[in-house]
């Protein structure tokens, strides 16, 4: 048996995300980051998006959303840090601050998530 | 290992910028770049959701928030680096998938297309929910 | 046709080179002249010293493969009047060592090449009186486009990972051990996913794409080597979930 890596596992986070983010991000962020800000659509009463946040379904798919487009994010960019700028030689310190970063983002939506309840 | 009889080859070591040096090297590493701007956009929703969760009032200081020029601009950045990484991620699905249907290979634009489609699908749903449909 | 194009040429002696230094020689260029012609040209009238590899000039051999204008390709395939006016430049493959002039060193592509075990393994041979292993076309249809590759290394010299990391086994090679893995009357993936996907083997790469661009055989390396990533993470997963199960 070869020796166990961690990276198929990683690969996997990052094409689950990939489909993930590319799925739902567009639309969240046109309505959020544009369309709303500028006007061209009034946005919804907080009333009506508290009630669709709370709904357990949306709090699941929005905890794997921010979870797996993290994952996705750190893989992309530690091997563009790689790649781009060559400094492969920083591997363990890179990979500590991408997917470090991941975690950390994660547990903190899922704590989002969880307390608005 | 170095001998007297050893061939002295040239090595070219790569530059920094090698993804200056073709157009599809740009193309590849602006599309890794795109990393970025999802993880901002990642923050940027869940700072919406905890506003949501924090009343009304946090609501309405969100959405003022947002509506500042510097914020727009940065989510319009990255909004089209998100549908950017969409577009080639959903092109390049059918290299990963290959799908037999009775025994066939299904050609890959159909599986580019389907994923397209989900994708309409889910950006429906997701304005439905939002829009309160 | 009496026009000529100017054609660049890389040099580089080993004996006092220590850069690659450009040469530049007028050649005719006839519709049917390919950049191969033009250099054999060169060699024949103008000048002797000039180093380059090839061999059956149709496109099988997969030895005469260049950098042309800063691409890489078969330069018995490539004609020299697509570049008209000119000039063109004519350079050593890139990510290999250079030998001398245009020819590069192999060695680190070929031991990849053979790192994957590109034959045909079986648990047991069938005895010889059991006759042959036999395949249907939907059988053969699953590995063919995999075993078209010439190892004409262009697709290693178009990829950045594997001038990047000295580890990175490489399109090819990649192409070649699905080449193996797909067919029905072999029993060696185990293997092959040792070699690959213990270090750097398939992980590092990032999906430039490029490799599938210039491979003139449309082996599709990148498609290959996503296949592979998919087959091989979905394995350490069952592994990773399933422990006992695993060999
Ligand atoms: S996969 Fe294509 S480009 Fe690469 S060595 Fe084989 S034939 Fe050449
Ligand atoms: S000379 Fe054989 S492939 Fe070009």
């Amino acid at each position: 048996m070869a020796k166990r890596t961690i990276e198929p596992l990683l690969w996997l986070l990052f094409s689950a995300g990939g489909v993930a983010s590319a799925m739902l991000i567009p639309a969240l962020a046109l309505l959020f980051g544009v369309a709303f800000p500028l006007g061209w659509l009034s946005p919804p009463s907080h009333e009506h998006l508290l009630a669709v946040v709370l709904h357990p379904l949306t709090r699941l798919v929005l905890f794997f959303l921010f979870m797996l487009s993290m994952f996705h994010s750190a893989h992309r960019f530690r091997f563009t840090l790689y790649d781009g700028l060559q400094i492969k030689h920083l591997n363990e310190v890179v990979n500590l601050l991408c997917y470090g970063g991941a975690v950390v983002g994660s547990v903190l939506g899922a704590y989002l998530l969880w307390q608005i309840g | 290992m170095y001998t007297n009889y050893h061939p002295r080859w040239h090595r070219k070591p790569m530059s920094t910028y090698w993804w200056l040096e073709r157009r599809s090297y740009l193309a590849f590493i602006l599309r890794e770049v795109s990393s970025v701007f999802i993880a901002w956009l990642v923050v940027f929703l869940m700072l919406l959701v905890r506003a949501v969760g924090r009343g009304d009032a946090s609501y309405q200081q969100f959405l003022d928030w947002s509506a500042r020029p510097l914020l727009v601009v940065l989510n319009i950045v990255s909004l089209s680096f998100v549908v950017f990484h969409a577009i080639t991620w959903f092109n390049l699905a059918p290299k990963a998938m290959v799908v037999y249907v009775r025994q066939r290979p299904v050609p890959g634009h159909l599986i580019a297309a389907s994923n397209y489609l989900a994708w309409a699908v889910a950006s429906g749903l997701v304005a439905w929910l939002v829009l309160g449909g | 046709m009496n026009d000529r194009i100017t054609m660049q040429v890389a040099r580089y002696l080993p004996e006092g080179d220590a850069e690659l230094s450009y040469q530049e020689y007028e050649v005719p260029y006839p519709r049917e002249w390919v950049v191969l012609d033009g250099l054999n040209y060169i060699k024949d009238r103008l000048d002797g010293s000039l180093s380059y590899r090839w061999s059956c000039r149709m496109g099988i051999c997969g030895s005469c493969g260049m950098t042309v204008n800063g691409e890489p390709k078969l330069t018995c395939a490539t004609f020299l009047a697509d570049y008209a006016p000119g000039p063109v430049r004519i350079e050593p493959l890139q990510n290999f060592p250079v030998i001398r002039d245009l020819v590069v060193d192999t060695g680190d592509f070929m031991r990849k090449l053979t790192s994957v075990k590109p034959w045909l393994i079986r648990e047991e041979e069938k005895p010889l009186s059991e006759g042959e292993h036999l395949q249907t076309p939907a059988e053969l249809d699953q590995y063919k486009q995999y075993s078209m590759c010439i190892n004409c290394m262009l697709c290693c010299a178009a990829c950045p990972v594997y001038g990047l990391d000295s580890e990175f086994v490489g399109p090819a090679a990649i192409a070649l051990a699905q080449r193996y893995n797909l067919d029905g009357r072999d029993q060696g993936s185990k293997l092959r996913l040792d070699v690959l996907s213990d270090h750097e083997g398939i992980w590092g790469c990032t999906f430039v794409g490029e490799c599938s661009k210039v491979c003139p055989e449309n082996v599709d390396p990148a498609g290959a080597i996503q296949r592979y990533k998919l087959t091989a993470a979905m394995d350490s997963l069952k592994s990773f979930l399933m422990p006992w199960r695993g060999s």
